[in-house]
């Protein structure tokens, strides 16, 4: 094959493609102060992290059983919480129940700007206004949520059945029972699968929460780090692992059986 | 209105973890809250501090922003460069004798992907010292993994056709590989690139939290100095930004497609 035959119409918009993602990596570099010689020549320090990470302290894992099973009961609770305030929301945000698109649109919107703030950020503003504990990791589990959650379910509503929508119309139902009657039904085990699949996520998330001080594993995870204690940050960081797996494989089972 | 769910014994048994959940948590603290200050805060919020956006110190919010799409863009730009031959060699269908190759590749990038970011950047603000550049090798370890494994899902879904065409005609596995495998999947690998852009920069603005550079220090510093006008420019900002980005990737992705 000769280079002219594998060279195409597009080749410019690529090149300039190509430039323009070169001149933006260079800009970031310089900006970020990235170099690949502090990497490597800092990588001895690396080689003794790991060394020290190596030798996790098993003895410690008693004292976590207790904050393992808080941060996942923090992850329910919030959950739940934030799904039982995302359904109206969700019903709100889709026109076959508001039969007003502009009003459903600005509920959109506002439930997007409550998904753009990361969660870890909540975290530290709830831990300013709460104090550190459990109840805040479970408030910013529960305003996570319901922005995640509301999007799917309000995606799931415009998938369903008009059938049972007209039917109950067409009776004089008010909006109220035609949403309680021929909506949430349908939509039901969609819900309770999603409820599960943000339980798995938030699982993952609280386990870091902690470090800003809402509670959980996370909270000895930034301790550990603070004193040094490599062997117990191992330690914390392999059951943190344990338990995301775990999750993973119970929440896909278990809407396997929900759906 | 519980028949559509097939199993009740699961929903029986999910209801008692929810209820025993609830009772179990330790509401004590929420007795503890000053509703003064709960307030102080808010209208504290619905302050935003505007002179802090933009000063000229390479301090303020802009520049910050700007600091933190870019720990976000070099995170998915090295992680894409890793993650592409890897993900590629990770595809279970490109090797026809038992594949350990790809099992390996496999497992390496699901032990990248399970360590959230944050603790990346922990490990790297001590292996090359608080900054951004820790932020930007936390994204891109972490997303290798993630990217990695998407790669090696598309690469598995491809159309067969091709690869057999060239087979039949004698192309090598080089030739399968660059002319009729790695052309298919070219268009969803940049869109999912950019797709994760738009992650990377959501969690660089949380990783300064751990001295990992961008935004997050100065947010956690004025919420610790409870400067909650400063904090409403900051969450302003983000929030400005990561709509804008997820906006524009959007199209981006659509004219991908």
């Amino acid at each position: 094959m000769k280079l002219k035959d594998t060279v195409h119409y597009k080749l410019p918009k690529q090149i300039m493609t190509t430039l323009l993602v070169l001149v933006l990596v260079s800009a970031c570099i310089s900006l970020t102060d990235a170099s690949l010689f502090e990497l490597l020549g800092n990588l001895d320090q690396m080689v003794l992290f790991l060394k020290r990470f190596m030798q996790p302290d098993f003895s410690y894992v008693p004292q976590l059983i207790n904050p393992v099973i808080k941060t996942i009961q923090m992850s329910i609770v919030g959950t739940v919480l934030g799904t039982a305030f995302a359904i109206p929301f969700a019903f709100l945000a889709t026109k076959f129940a508001t039969e007003n698109n502009i009003f459903s649109q600005i509920i959109r919107f506002l439930l997007g700007i409550v998904r753009t703030v990361p969660n870890l950020l909540l975290a530290a503003l709830f831990v300013a206004i709460i104090g550190i504990g459990e109840v805040t990791g479970i408030l910013t589990i529960a305003v996570f949520t319901f922005g995640m959650v509301s999007q799917l379910i309000y995606e799931s509503i415009e998938t369903i059945d008009l059938g049972p929508i007209e039917a109950t119309k067409s009776i004089g139902a008010s909006r109220l029972q035609t949403a309680g009657w021929a909506i949430f039904p349908q939509v039901l085990p969609s819900i309770i699968s999603y409820a599960i699949y943000a339980v798995e996520v938030n699982v993952r998330a609280s386990t870091i929460l902690g470090y800003v001080g809402a509670g959980g594993i996370g909270v000895l995870l930034s301790t550990a780090l603070a004193q040094d204690r490599y062997d117990r940050v191992s330690v914390i960081i392999i059951i943190i692992l344990a338990i995301v797996f775990l999750c993973d494989a119970i929440s896909e089972s278990l809407r396997k059986k929900v759906m | 209105m519980l028949r559509m769910i097939k199993d009740k014994w699961v929903m029986a048994v999910l209801a008692v973890i929810v209820i025993v959940s609830f009772i179990s948590v330790d509401y004590s603290m929420l007795s503890s809250i000053s509703w003064d200050l709960a307030r102080g805060v808010f209208s504290g919020l619905l302050k935003p501090e505007w002179s802090y956006f933009y000063d000229g110190s390479g301090e303020d919010v802009f520049s910050l922003l700007i600091l933190t799409l870019g720990i976000g863009f070099l995170g998915t730009f090295f992680a894409s460069i890793i993650a592409v031959p890897v993900g590629i060699l990770s595809a279970q269908n490109l090797w026809k004798n038992g594949g350990v190759i790809s099992r390996v590749a496999k497992i390496i990038l699901s032990v990248l992907r399970a360590f959230p970011e944050l603790i990346y950047a922990i490990i790297f603000v001590k292996v090359v010292g608080p900054g951004p550049f820790a932020g930007v090798l936390a994204i891109a370890t972490h997303q290798i993994g993630m990217l990695g494994k998407l790669f090696a899902e598309e690469m598995e879904a491809i159309d067969f056709g091709p690869v057999e065409a060239m087979e039949s005609v004698g192309a090598g596995f080089l030739q399968t590989l660059f002319f009729a495998r790695i052309p298919q999947v070219l268009a969803i690998f940049a869109s999912l690139i950019v797709n994760h852009f738009e992650i990377a920069v959501r969690s660089a603005s949380t990783l300064g939290l751990v001295g990992a550079g961008g935004i997050g220090a100065p947010l956690i510093f004025a919420i610790q100095a409870r400067n909650w006008g400063r904090v409403s420019i900051i969450l302003l900002g983000v929030i400005v930004t990561v709509f804008v980005i997820d906006t524009f990737a959007a199209m981006l992705r659509k004219r991908l497609k």
